[in-house]
Parts: C-alpha cells; structure tokens; sequence
C-alpha cells in the first residue's frame, strides 16, 4: 500500500546519500543519475544486465549484490566499497589484466580505454594470476568492423546492444579455446573474480551465424560500446588516437531521428592541416546509431569557394525565379530563409517530403484540435510494452524506431505488432512476440479503423463511426479448448509430525466451450493471417501501455487525409501514445516553417534538387552551399524537439544567408536566424548559443527545446469510410531507401555503399535477372537489381536517395507504384 | 630600531667565525716619487719576463711542434656531453634494424611547443605504422619531454646542435633522424633525458608467466 502512496518512488541511501528512484529501477542507474560512481564495465543503460564483470558488486543491506541487477528497495542502505568489496574487485581487475596485451601505445581505445581506466582507478599495480594465453587473431567481420580479441575482455557489451537494442543479434560468445582454471583457485582467490575468469577464459566473441563474417546492418554500434580496443572500425584502424580528435557536438543530419553525435576531428595529414573526419561517436548509453549515421560522415563540400560572380548569378537566379525545389536536409534556419524569400519574392517553395507530411500533420491538427501527436519515443521505449507500427519499413526508414520496436520485446517484455505490405526478416525475428502482418497494399485505413475497433473506448468513439465499426463486424460461433484451474482437495501426511491434514490443490483441467467469436470484415479487407486474433489475444496478455508508431506511407497515400482523422481519433479515444515519424530529416521542421506549394513550372531554383539553377552541397551546383557537417542550425527531429548541430568542417564559400544578404534581407549570421524561428508553431525564440546538446547522467535528454503543441480549431474530426485503393501489376515497386542511405549526402560518403538499385528478395531479385529496365511512366531506368535478403515477398523496393532520377515525381502521392519491368 | 641593532650583531658574529687571512701588501705609496720606484721596481723584475716565456713557450709548441689547443669549429668539435638535448635521433632496434617508433603518439601529445606531428597507418603487416613523422625545429625548444615519454626510447636527442637555418621553419622528416642503417653498428644507446635508469632492473616486479 506504502508503494501506491508513494505513486512508486522510493527512496534509498546510496554510499550515504539519501536519493529517490523510481521503483524497479536498478541501483546501478539510481547511483548515476544521482552522480555516485559504482564501476561498472559490461552494463548498459537501456539493456538489460548481463552480469559478465562482476565489477559493480555492492553491500545493499548487508546483502552482496550486483548494482546492475539489483532493484532498488525503499528503506535500502547501499554501501559501494568497504574492505572486502574493493579486495573482489581489485581480483577482478588483476584477472581482466592477465595476458592483456601492455602495448597500449599502439591501441585505438589508448587514452579512453575502460580497462586503462579501471586498472589505474582500483589500483592494480602486481599480477598475482596466470594462465596461458590462446593465439587470437584479428579478423575483419564485415566491410565496416574489425575485431581483435587478443585485446576482447569478453564483457559482451557488443553482444548485449546488438540483441537488445539494434536487434540484428549478429553476436555471440564463442569458444576461446583456453585452458581452464587450476582448481585450486576456486578455494585462495576471491569467489566472484573466480566465476568472472572462469567464463572469460572460456569465451570470445563471434558472428551468430556460425561463420567468420556478421550478416548486420552495419550500425558500429558494438564498436561504440566497446570499453577497449577489441572493435573498431576498418577505416579507423590506427588512424588516429583519442585525445588528438577535437569532438564537436552536433546532431545527425541523415534521418528524422536527428541523434546526438560527435564530429571527431584532426588534420587531415602533415601536408594538409584542413580539419577531416575521422569518425563519429555518441553517447551510446542514451542513444544509438545507425551505420549512416556512424559511417555516413564525410560528405562535406569541399570544393567550395568564394566565387562572386556565381553568388551574382544566384541573386538573378532567384530574383527572376517561380519557385525554389529543396528537399528536408535543411535547418530550421535555411528553412525559416527560403520562407523569407517566398513572403518577400513570392516565389513558390516545393518540397516533396515535407509537402505530403505537412498535409497529413494539417488535417490530424485539425481532427485533434492541436499540432502534434501525444507521444514520446523515448518515454515509449522505457514504459512502453505494446507497440503497432504502421506504414513505415521501419529497418529502412527510421533505425530508431527500429531499436525502440526491438527495446520494447527485449526489455519490456512487450510485444509488437509490424503492419507493413512488404515482409522483414530482422522485424520478424526480433522477439517471439511480434508479428509481421503484411497488409495489402493502400489498406492502412482498415489497419487504423481496426485499432480502433479493438483498443477504443467505445464511450468516446463519435456514434457514426461505431456504427460503421459494427457494421464490419459480424458474429461466428467457435468451439475452443480452454484450461480452468480446479480446485482438488487432496489430504496429505506430514513426514515429520505424522499430522494428515487437506489440502486444496490447483489442477489445470482442459474444458470445450463454445464461443461467440467477433469477427470483423477489417481483417479481410487489410489481409489479417487466419490465426490473427489469437496472436492478438495471446500479445495482449498484461499489458498496460500502448504505442503506435505510423510513418511515411500515411502521407504518401490517396487517403491520407482520412488516415490523420483516423491516427487523431485513435489518440483520443484509445490509450494509445502515437508518434508521427517525419519522412526526412527535417520535414517536421520544414512543415512547420514553410509554406509549401504544390505544382511547380516556369524557372525554377534547385536546392540540393533539380533546378534551372542549382544550389548546391554536393559541389554540383552552380553555387556551392555548405553540408550539414560544415554548418550550424537547428533541425527539428521525431523526438519533437529543436536541436542544435555545430559546424565540424571548414567551409570556403557562400551560404544562404550571404543571397539574402544580397537582396538586403539577410541577418549577420544564419544563427541570427534561430531566434526568429516561428513561435506561433511551437518553436521558442531562442538563442543558438544558449541550447544545450548533451544528455544528463540520468540518461535524460538536455538538448535544443521541446516544440509545443498549439492549439487550432478542430474541424475535420469524423473519419470517411473506408474506400479501396487496391494496387495490382506484375511488378510493385515500394519507394524506398536501402539500409544506411538516406540521401545524397549518405551516398558520397565513403563506407556507405549500397547503391542505387532495384532491391528485391531472394526469390524475387533471381526471378528478375541481375540488370533490369524499368518503365516509369514512359521513362526508362537501367537499373542493377540488389539482393535485400531480409526482404520478403514480391513488391521491389526503388531508393530515392538520388535526387535526379526525381523518384518522387513519379510516385506522386503514394509510395506504391505499378511499374513495368524487362530484363536488360 | 631593534632589528638594526640584530642585524649588526649578526654581523659581528659572521665576522668572528669566518678566519680571514690578511696579505702583506706593504704600504701603499701616497706621493709621486714613492709610487714611481714602485713602478719601476715592479717592472723591471722578473714578472714580466716569466709571462713573455710561457706565451713564447706555447707559440713555439703550437707552430713547430703541433701542440696547439685551439679547436678547428667547424672543422672539429667537440665531443658534448651524453645528456645534452640537441637535434632528435630516431633510433632502430639493433637486433631487426626496424626502426624503434610505434607510432604510440605520446611524443606528439605531451610536446609543449606542439612541434611534432605524425600520422600513422594499418599496414599489410597488421601493424601500426608511421607513414608520416615531422618535426619543425623552428618550433622545438629542446625541452626534452618527447624522449622522456617514448616508451620504446625511439624518439632521443641526438648531440647535433647547429641549428642555424634561413628560415624560421625548419622540418625534419621521420628518415632524415633514423639512423642509417648501414650505420646501425655505430648507434649509441642513449644516456640522457627519459632512459632507463642503471638500476632499473632493481625496480620492476616481474610478471608471473604460467609458460
């Protein structure tokens, strides 16, 4: 009763600090955010604890307990070290020192090495264990990840983030072929140091599938949470040390997701002293990385110059132009500049991706009565143990969202439900509850009014759509077997004081019963698999928060607008959290700043797009403008929240805001801009230089701000019925990105490689040939044809990360097209 | 007032304990004539010969008989002492005449003047290698610290001490400071800044190895 009281915090003492925690959560975690140090090696916040090191032995009410995995208690006196404590661990340590190799001065991870780190802070200065060390030899696993496991401690952090949080689960231990322990330690060395050795000695780490190379998605995020030198990437391989590399806070400029990162930079050689980037990291205990946003790093424009004449063209250029083309790889501050140019010039701004979103975000605003969905997905990925996805290749569109699907199985132990027409593999496989229902193509209305039908209070649901929603429904009679637990007297002797005495048992029983089962023609419509309302029932057991995730195949889609009424009414009337995920990196942000027009004729200025005259961050243009990494901003991402990205690079040429200099409605720097960002939106007029870009030790974010809801007259709120849009050809191509390219920008940098291709599935892709031509509207593409080996199914996917192929243009308002394709 | 009077006491101590041993100059002269036939008496006594012969004594041993004790700079120098810190060597192991360096980078960090500068490679080997390794001695101030460092004594000072240039920059290439290793057999262990002390073994607990 005490914990309902307390609404679930308790409150605790910790190496003699009294602090409050949420309950069930680990001491380990309350220790952190409270700023109390327990060393702690193979634990990672938002996975779950593996107990490989040992280290974080702690005395929690005279009871030895590790601090990842012990929850707190209220009441609970913690003590971090004393005598004995610090003995465990100082073993612990002196064993993961034990065949070590000393050459630091030759190892990546020397200088911010967790075993450098821990060896000098618990004070091992001898080396009272041995053992005879394996040959280990370094291997490459994939084109991104090079191994070494003369220097693995084995604390299988790798292992952990790439089943709990990436979900590839490409890791495993494998055997180290080591001699075992002399027995007679187990007796003289400290018990959990014992245990400790005894599985390192026995172990390594190895690709899952049994071979010597990983089947991932390349995200590096094991080489991110390696404590020492063991991972690395290839290109990174003695390149550099760690504290030659200049971190410069930013924000990834590749998906809507908009993650945390660091620059690292340094020189690029002795003879060239302009800034590279060596790499990119992140704070891997609070946010994950996908390969583009690791890898995908040196697209900078690097041929720019300060050419005059060209900036004179430019202000022509636009002066003279109807309409300015970009895409959502803009800041909040190049878009807030293009709207100036649109208020003052009346020239027309045509964005794509934000175009369509912008759309669907207009009529949910207004069947909901304000901007912006209800839902956190950080909050979704520690509460959260129910999640649907909705039109969104999630492995493709969005990694975050991903990890968040697979978080909720692994830690939450909740269940997911993929609705999407095209299989995957890796969903599929990412916990043994979730489900992959590949819904007919255009069906999402039937999907959403099926949340509905089954999560809605039916108290709130406006009349019409009940009864819509009931006029779907029709009643079968069904015989199923259930178990009852009964209840058995049973009368049994007590052996030890010969007492008989009855005892009431539980015995499951097995019952036919006949029931009234409600079946609803939504199943059909969208293409429910037969068993699907058992899976339902099955998935649903205790749970008690819900998530809906909806992407881009919402607002690109001939219903849009009745899916936003629908995605609004599921918000307000079921206990669903729903988040809307932007389709490209700043399409929130565009959405919101920009006023976008339709159809786009006469001269038109390219930004990053096709164009009469072209701007450009490719160093294709006829005026350069710098990348993402060469300038500060701010970009709105999924999270709802106006981050800040720094330049990492030098940058020689003209920006935006030097044309609108030019035409004398410039400000002095593009962050003068941040400020003026539109407050009527939700946006704060805020200083660039006063938002921060970090996170705080209890894992909370401290980046940019919040945007705010703002409330609009709700007009639109009654959902249509729904109306078939079925597709049907030989071939249907979904459009849609490979995994780890996102854009042009992925696409120039040099470790991301996949291209630009037909990807289809095994069968499929054998099916079409190697090389096929594609008619799109009377265009024709040569195209490669690509094996996606976690597809499955018969619809093709087309990128449309090459903003000259105009992939939109024949897409137009939907992402599924029939298209015609030859062999070539 | 009071701490004068201390200090004149002080004084009068020092005085007492120290034990100076007066000359007998005799008397100064005060007038013209006595001062005059001290002069004279002065200079014509031996004093001065004896001076004139040693100078004429080393002219001699110096034209005919080679004895000279001028050093010939820059034809000859001098030997400098081994923990002088002048130009840097780059030395190689003398048993595989690799060279030493590993391209750890400690040099490069700790270097005060931020001369140094390198960049290193995976290499077919699946080692680390130093593809690239400069120092400006424009920069340099001989401070010592890059060889006090090296963990593998690669990086030592070396007794080249011209540094006179025309300009202000003057970079040193990685193969301009290694030994040659035709000249492997002359190379000298380093005795100064950053090497092991003589009784190094004396302060290392060796590691137990099972094999």
């Amino acid at each position: 009763m005490e914990e309902i009281e307390n609404n679930g915090i308790v409150s605790l003492i910790i190496d003699g600090k009294i602090c409050t925690a949420k309950e069930g959560e680990y001491i380990l975690n309350v220790a952190r955010a409270n700023s109390i140090f327990i060393p702690a090696i193979c634990y990672l916040t938002r996975c779950s604890p593996t107990l490989a090191c040992r280290i974080c032995l702690v005395e929690a009410d005279g009871k030895r307990v590790y601090a990842c995995n012990a929850k707190v208690k209220d009441g609970m006196n913690v003590v971090v070290s004393n005598e004995e404590i610090l003995e465990e661990r100082k073993a612990i340590m002196q064993v993961y020192d034990v065949n070590h190799p000393l050459q630091c001065g030759v190892c990546d991870q020397s200088g911010s090495c967790e075993l450098q780190n821990y060896t000098l802070e618990i004070g091992v200065d001898e080396q009272p264990y041995r053992i005879a060390d394996v040959q280990r030899e370094s291997s490459n696993w994939s084109s991104v990840l090079h191994y070494d496991p003369a220097l693995c401690i084995v604390c299988e952090r790798c292992v952990t983030v790439c089943k709990d949080m990436i979900g590839d689960s490409a890791l495993t231990t494998g055997p180290r072929g080591g001699e075992g322990l002399d027995k007679e330690l187990k007796d003289t060395m400290p018990k959990d140091a014992y245990s400790m050795w005894n599985k390192l000695q026995k172990s390594v780490i190895a690709p899952s599938n049994e071979t010597d190379q990983t089947n991932c998605s390349d995200c590096g995020e094991c080489i991110a949470v390696c404590p020492v030198g063991a991972l690395v990437s290839r290109d990174f391989v003695y390149t550099a040390n760690s504290w030659e590399l200049t971190k410069v806070p930013a924000t990834c400029a590749h998906c809507s997701s908009g993650c945390q990162i660091y620059y690292e930079t340094k020189p690029t050689s002795i003879a060239n002293r302009y800034e590279k980037i060596y790499r990119v990291t992140n704070e891997w205990n609070y946010v994950s990385l996908c390969g583009a946003g690791r890898f995908g790093y040196d697209f900078e424009n690097r041929t720019a110059s300060k050419d005059a004449n060209a900036l004179k063209d430019a202000v022509v250029a636009i002066k003279k132009a109807d309409a300015i083309r970009f895409n959502s790889v803009i800041t909040n501050e190049e878009a807030l500049m293009l709207q100036t140019l649109k208020e003052k010039l009346g020239v027309k701004l045509i964005n794509n991706d934000a175009k369509a979103f912008k759309d669907f975000m207009t009529y949910f605003a207004n069947a909901k009565g304000s901007t912006l969905s209800n839902g956190n997905i950080r909050t979704m990925m520690q509460e959260s143990d129910f999640i649907i996805s909705v039109g969104s290749a999630l492995r493709n569109d969005n990694p975050n969202v991903r990890y968040l699907f697979n978080n909720i199985q692994k830690l939450n132990k909740g269940a997911g439900l993929y609705f999407h027409p095209i299989g995957d593999k890796v969903i599929e496989n990412l916990g043994k509850n979730v489900a992959c229902i590949e819904n007919k193509i255009n069906s999402e209305e039937a999907v959403l009014y099926w949340i509905l039908d089954n999560f809605a209070d039916k108290e709130k649901l406006p009349a019409e759509v009940k009864d819509y929603l009931a006029s779907l429904s029709t009643t079968t009679k069904k015989t199923i077997s259930e178990t009852v637990m009964e209840d058995v007297v049973e009368t049994v002797v007590d052996e030890a004081t010969g007492e008989s005495k009855e005892v009431t048992k539980k015995v499951p029983k097995k019952v036919d019963k006949e029931i009234e089962v409600n079946k609803s023609k939504l199943l059909e419509i969208f293409g429910a698999p037969s068993d699907f309302a058992d899976t339902i029932e099955k998935f649903l057991a205790k749970k008690e928060n819900f998530s809906l995730v909806v992407g881009e195949d919402l607002y690109f889609h001939p219903r849009s607008k009745n899916l936003a009424i629908l995605v609004a009414l599921i918000e307000s009337t079921t206990p669903f959290n729903i988040a809307i995920i932007p389709p490209k990196t700043n399409s929130l942000g565009v959405s919101l700043i920009c006023d976008l027009d339709d159809e786009c004729s006469g001269y038109v200025i390219g930004y990053n797009e096709v164009g009469d005259f072209r701007l450009s961050a490719l160093g294709d243009g006829d005026l350069d403008m710098p990348a993402m990494n060469q300038q500060e901003g701010t970009l709105t991402n999924m999270h709802k929240r106006v981050v800040p990205t720094n330049a990492a690079l030098s940058y020689n040429g003209y920006i935006l805001n030097d044309i609108l200099n030019e035409l004398g409605m410039g400000e002095r720097l593009t962050i003068d801009w941040t400020k003026e960002l539109p407050v009527k939106e939700g946006f704060e007029a805020r200083e660039f230089d006063s938002l921060p870009n970090g996170y705080n030790n209890d894992g909370s974010e401290n980046r940019g701000y919040g945007l705010k809801s703002q409330k609009v007259k709700a007009t639109e709120s009654l959902p249509k019925e729904i109306s078939s849009n079925e597709m049907s050809a030989d071939v249907m191509a979904y459009r849609c990105n490979p995994q780890r390219q996102f854009n042009e920008f992925t696409a120039t940098a040099h470790q991301i490689f996949e291209p630009f291709a037909l990807y289809a599935s095994e069968e499929k892709a054998s099916e079409l040939g190697s090389r096929v031509a594609i008619d799109l509207d009377g265009t024709e593409f040569v195209l490669d044809v690509k094996i996606d080996d976690r597809m499955s199914g018969d619809i093709v996917k087309l990128p449309d990360f090459k903003h000259s192929f105009e992939i939109y243009k024949f897409f137009g308002q939907n992402r599924f097209k029939s298209i015609s394709i030859r062999k070539a | 007032m009071a701490h004068i009077e201390e200090h004149k006491d002080t004084q009068a101590i020092q005085r007492e304990k120290q034990n100076y041993i007066m000359l007998d100059l005799g008397k100064t002269p005060q007038f013209g004539i006595p001062a005059f036939i001290q002069v004279v008496k002065r200079s014509l006594s031996r004093e001065l010969l004896k001076g004139l012969g040693v100078t004429f004594r080393e002219m001699i041993n110096a034209l005919f008989k080679g004895k000279l004790h001028t050093t010939q700079y820059p034809f000859e120098k001098l030997p400098i002492a081994p923990r002088y810190r002048a130009i840097h060597e780059m030395l190689r192991l003398l048993e595989s005449g690799h060279y030493r360096c590993i391209g750890c980078g400690l040099c490069e960090k700790i270097c005060i003047s931020n001369c140094i500068a390198m960049e290193t490679r995976y290499d077919e080997n699946q080692r680390k290698e130093v593809s690239e390794y400069t120092i400006n001695f424009g920069r340099c101030i001989f401070c010592g610290y890059c060889a006090e460092v090296c963990p593998e004594l690669a990086i030592v000072h070396g007794g080249r001490y011209e540094n006179a240039s025309e300009q202000r920059a003057g970079f040193s290439l990685f193969e301009d400071m290694l030994t040659p290793i035709d000249k492997l057999k002359e190379q000298n262990e380093f005795a100064g800044f950053g090497s092991i002390s003589p009784n190094a073994d004396e302060n290392i607990k060796k590691t137990p190895l099972a094999y």
